[in-house]
């Protein structure tokens, strides 16, 4: 370590690192306060004497309360929830598969696959969504999960492929050959060796993936319809303002609900969630 | 048990063309070991044995079966490799049952051949272990003992001591000798490092650039190297080479250069009369050079400056300056030489190469 | 531990046991083809292939079709050229849309950058509680950008903004800042918003290939007189401009491409003044249900998605080379 003077330390470390720390978490906080917050308090002049907008003395649940009983807000969680889950399965099994493939098995195209699974990775739903809502309409997908099961994976796949490909390149390739001449075909080389191998890098992309898909608005916007189909960034927005008028306490309430289950699986598995995030951005 | 036979075998990837027209016969409970710099096409070879490479041209047949076609995992080998290669999410145990369990044995069975192997190797405490909690040599002996479990009938070793450091790599190669000797297997074994290939095999394949060079018993390629290639690399400290010129002389023929003039010993004088008034190369051992002492021919002496002084203890290297030629010669511990002293080298005649110019072929 | 391997005398008994090779069953046809490398390797390929070519590849093309067409919802249209191109380039407010997605990535991606690697190079010190300001600096980035959005939408209300509220009390303005009811200042607040989210995952990254530089280098230049800036600039900058690039690239593909901030913001206003690209995309192809223009908006953003990538696989390309 080099060595510095303690004032240095508190200019050049200290008191930035701080103005990070609280301007990175204050919005958080801002979500909790107004969402314990009564209503009479979140609508009273900013100019007002009384005002005291960083805490509250009579906090209250009452927007919690509405947010489960006047909103399906529930079912949008587990909407959410669900396609979350299902289209980061699919997405790992593709992406380990292909994977595998790229990174393993020698086969003419490989690299010009490899490049157009990598732009693919690059390609932003937002180029797309016109058309595939076309698409989803033909397919008769239009307003059920499946349209965003089938088309998440469009954006998960490709980085769970990416992912997995540069794990798998680091495991040393002797172990399948060792277990293809112990008696297991390439196959089954795969299933019993490198994919248990694998595991923490299949346990970074799917958590990865989660999050994304979790995260995802504008297809479930354009997809679905119904109010008991919606997820929950599409819920917050659709069904908490109606007309021009904002229920703040309700909408903080389900912008803090909503992130919970991201936030809970992140805190589980921090370390596999950057070793994702580092890890998709590497070769 | 079985022999191994390859026939003008040839691999190519893209542009290399890694095996040329590889033919070997291995005997069976033959222990054959194949050698060469990186690249020569050792372990492409082995690769090919083993299944993991495709054959390109060519055919390889184990015991009385063509195996070209046969995936790995049917062609009834074992195999160890360099990085050990060790499941590193199963136990010692399941490491070495991996084989069996793939191949249905009944579980008695399993049991009653690791805790066998495991016996022979001293590893009945290891194997509930993981591998990662093993060192270099532990986990050396698990990837030994993974193949002798499964009796294949050939074993295929790719550089499995590489790994190692110098002293525990002197150990193993005997406990793989005396392994060998027990388990009466044919074993093809891949090294980089001559030492290793004189002492374990019967018979030695060197290789360079995907062709074979020579196939031999150790002393028979110390003693007799087909070529310019194969005596330098055989041997440590190299053999020396120095480029002379054939020359006749009162009725016998010498090999000259300057600074540097030596009868051609007998035995080769019938084989070099072609050459007179070319170009050759002459090799020499460095433990067949010696201090000249009084009694030592004339013809077979020639002065040398000493340029380096290596005292290993059990003996000296000395490198020395005779004419433009850079000479090593390995004398006894006893001798008391200094840098940049005069001294006079006799060699041993009947010891002495001759390779041609061009080939390089020995003469 | 050392003991010789073929040593003992009672161990060579089980050894000599001679059973019968369990026999080698023809392999069935299925198996000899998952042998064969290329099959195999078609069969694994195929899942992701299928899904990708029928939602990537097949609405590429059919947006460029319907880029080319007049269709709207219910109404099948007709081929009619760049008619749909060149209608938009004539549209005032595509016009700002489209110098507004310039303006937004290259401002947000910089101060990302800026802030991101400064915060990159406080986390690579030795503090206490590291781990867990490190863990809570990535929840900008993990928490649905939709809701984070409006949290800030909220602190930015035109009549109960606490940042308002702070400046007032802090003596700093006197009236009201218009955040989200003037243009301008609504293209700041978005990329204020952006920043605050994009920040995190250039800190994580770009402090995952500061903890790759091996610290005798900075002992080293050190040594050599070099003081904090110049260890920086000579040293650590270089090595890291590689995982910057990327960071980059990737960065600017979802700054360029944005949607959901700018929906949940602003919606696009006041006056249409703050659209970018995929949001004024949205509103014509979707809200207004004329497919065939906003499927010609959303393609606007192509050349520029192009030369991104084209410029990011060349340089991977080079450091394979390399």
């Amino acid at each position: 370590m080099l060595i510095e003077r303690t004032w240095k330390r508190w200019v050049y470390f200290y008191i930035p690192l701080t103005v990070f720390v609280v301007g990175t978490l204050f919005p958080f906080y801002w979500m909790l306060i107004t969402a314990i917050r009564p209503d009479a308090e979140l609508y009273r002049s900013w100019r007002a004497a009384t005002n005291t907008p960083f805490w509250t003395l009579q906090p209250t649940l009452e927007h919690f309360r509405d947010l489960m009983a006047k909103t399906t807000f529930p079912q949008w969680l587990w909407n959410t929830f669900f396609i979350a889950v299902a289209s980061t399965a699919i997405s790992l099994f593709c992406g380990l598969l292909a994977g595998y493939a790229l990174a393993r098995l020698r086969f003419p195209m490989a690299g010009a696959l490899g490049t157009s699974i990598f732009v693919t990775y690059l390609v932003p739903p937002t180029l797309l969504f016109i058309p595939l809502a076309n698409i989803i309409r033909t397919f008769q997908l239009g307003d059920t999960p499946w349209a965003l099961i089938l088309t998440y994976p469009t954006f998960l796949i490709p980085f769970c492929t990416w992912l997995l490909m540069g794990y798998f390149k680091t495991i040393p390739k002797e172990l399948e050959e060792c277990a293809r001449i112990d008696g297991a075909t390439r196959f089954g080389a795969m299933l019993r060796i490198i994919f248990p191998i694998a595991v923490p890098g299949i346990l970074s992309a799917g958590i990865f993936a989660f999050t994304l898909s979790w995260n995802e608005f504008i297809y479930a916007l354009v997809f679905l319809s119904s109010p008991e189909k919606k997820t929950v960034p599409v819920g917050v927005v659709s069904e908490l303002i109606r007309g021009d008028i904002y229920f703040w306490g309700q909408l903080m309430a389900g912008a803090l609900l909503g992130s919970i289950p991201v936030a809970l699986v992140y805190s589980f598995f921090v370390e596999y969630y950057v070793t994702g995030l580092t890890g998709s951005v590497k070769g | 048990m079985a022999q191994v036979m390859m026939k003008d075998l040839n691999k190519k990837y893209d542009e290399v063309h890694a095996v040329k027209d590889v033919n070997l016969h291995i005997r069976d409970k033959e222990f054959i070991v194949l050698v060469g710099p990186s690249g020569c096409g050792k372990s492409t070879t082995l690769r090919m044995v083993a299944g993991l490479e495709e054959i390109t041209a060519g055919e390889i047949t184990i015991g009385d079966r063509v195996v070209n076609d046969l995936p790995p995992k049917d062609r009834d080998i074992a195999m160890v490799f360099q990085n050990y290669a060790l499941y590193p999410h199963m136990t010692v145990y399941d490491n070495m049952a991996f084989g069996l369990k793939m191949r249905k044995f009944p579980k008695v069975e399993i049991q009653k051949r690791v805790q066998d192997a495991a016996e022979i190797l001293g590893i009945q405490e290891l194997l509930k272990r993981k591998p990662r909690q093993l060192s270099g040599g532990q986990r050396q002996r698990v990837a030994v003992g993974r193949a002798i479990v499964r009796h294949p009938q050939v074993f295929l070793f790719d550089e499995p001591l590489s790994n190692l450091d110098a002293k525990l790599r002197v150990q193993m190669r005997v406990e793989l000798k005396r392994l060998h000797e027990r388990l009466e297997t044919t074993a093809i074994y891949v090294t980089h490092d001559q030492v290793e290939a004189m002492t374990l095999g019967d018979r030695v394949v060197v290789m360079k650039d995907g062709w074979i060079q020579q196939v031999g018993e150790p002393l028979e390629l110390y003693g007799k190297p087909a070529n310019k290639f194969v005596a330098g690399f055989i041997g440590s400290p190299a053999m020396n080479f120095v480029d002379v010129k054939v020359a006749d002389a009162n009725g016998a023929l010498w090999a000259e250069t300057q600074g540097l003039r030596v009868k051609v010993p007998p035995i080769h004088t019938s084989r070099l009369v072609p050459y007179k008034g070319q170009q050759v190369t002459l090799g020499v051992r460095p433990e067949d050079l010696q201090l000249a002492s009084g009694s030592d021919p004339s013809e077979y002496v020639f002065d040398a400056v000493v340029d380096v002084v290596e005292p290993l203890g059990s003996e000296i290297l000395l490198d020395l300056r005779a004419g433009n030629s850079t000479i090593v010669a390995r004398v006894e511990p006893t001798v008391r030489l200094k840098v940049h002293e005069k001294t006079r080298l006799a060699l041993t005649p009947d010891r002495a190469h001759f390779f041609d110019l061009k080939t390089e072929l020995a003469i | 531990m050392n003991k010789p391997i073929a040593g003992g005398a009672g161990s060579a008994a089980g050894l000599e046991v001679v059973l019968p090779h369990p026999r080698t069953t023809q392999p069935q046809r299925l198996t000899r083809l998952l042998e064969n490398e290329r099959a195999l390797a078609a069969l694994l390929l195929a899942p992701a292939v299928v899904i990708l070519g029928t939602f990537i590849a097949y609405p590429f093309i059919m947006g460029v079709w319907l880029s080319l067409s007049s269709t709207s919802v219910g109404n099948a249209g007709e081929f009619v050229g760049v008619k749909n191109f060149a209608k938009a380039w004539n549209d005032s407010i595509f016009r700002t849309a489209f110098g507004n997605t310039f303006f937004y990535t290259f401002w947000a991606t910089l101060f990302k950058l800026t802030l991101g690697m400064w915060l990159a190079l406080l986390l690579n010190r030795h503090f206490r509680g590291k781990r867990i300001v490190r863990a809570s600096m990535l929840l900008p980035f993990i928490v649905p950008t939709v809701l984070s959005t409006f949290a800030w939408r909220w602190m930015f209300d035109p009549t109960f903004s606490v940042l308002n509220w702070l400046l007032f009390r802090a003596d700093l303005i006197t009236t009201k800042l218009p955040f989200l009811s003037d243009g301008t200042y609504g293209m700041w607040c978005a990329i204020v918003v952006n920043t605050w989210r994009g920040m995190p995952f250039f800190a994580i990254t770009l402090l995952a290939g500061l903890q790759t530089i091996n610290p005798d280098l900075h002992e080293a230049s050190s040594l050599d007189g070099a003081n904090g800036w110049k260890r920086f600039w000579y040293v650590t900058w270089p090595l890291l401009k590689p995982v910057t690039i990327v960071v980059v690239v990737f960065s600017v593909i979802q700054t360029f491409s944005d949607f959901q901030l700018i929906y949940v913001l602003t919606g696009g206003g006041p006056a249409n003044s703050t659209h970018l690209l995929a949001t004024y995309a949205y509103q014509v192809g979707v809200a207004t249900g004329l497919l065939g223009e906003g499927a010609a908006i959303s393609l606007f953003m192509l050349p520029v998605l192009f030369v991104v990538v084209w410029l990011q696989l060349r340089y991977l390309r080079r450091m394979e080379g390399a």
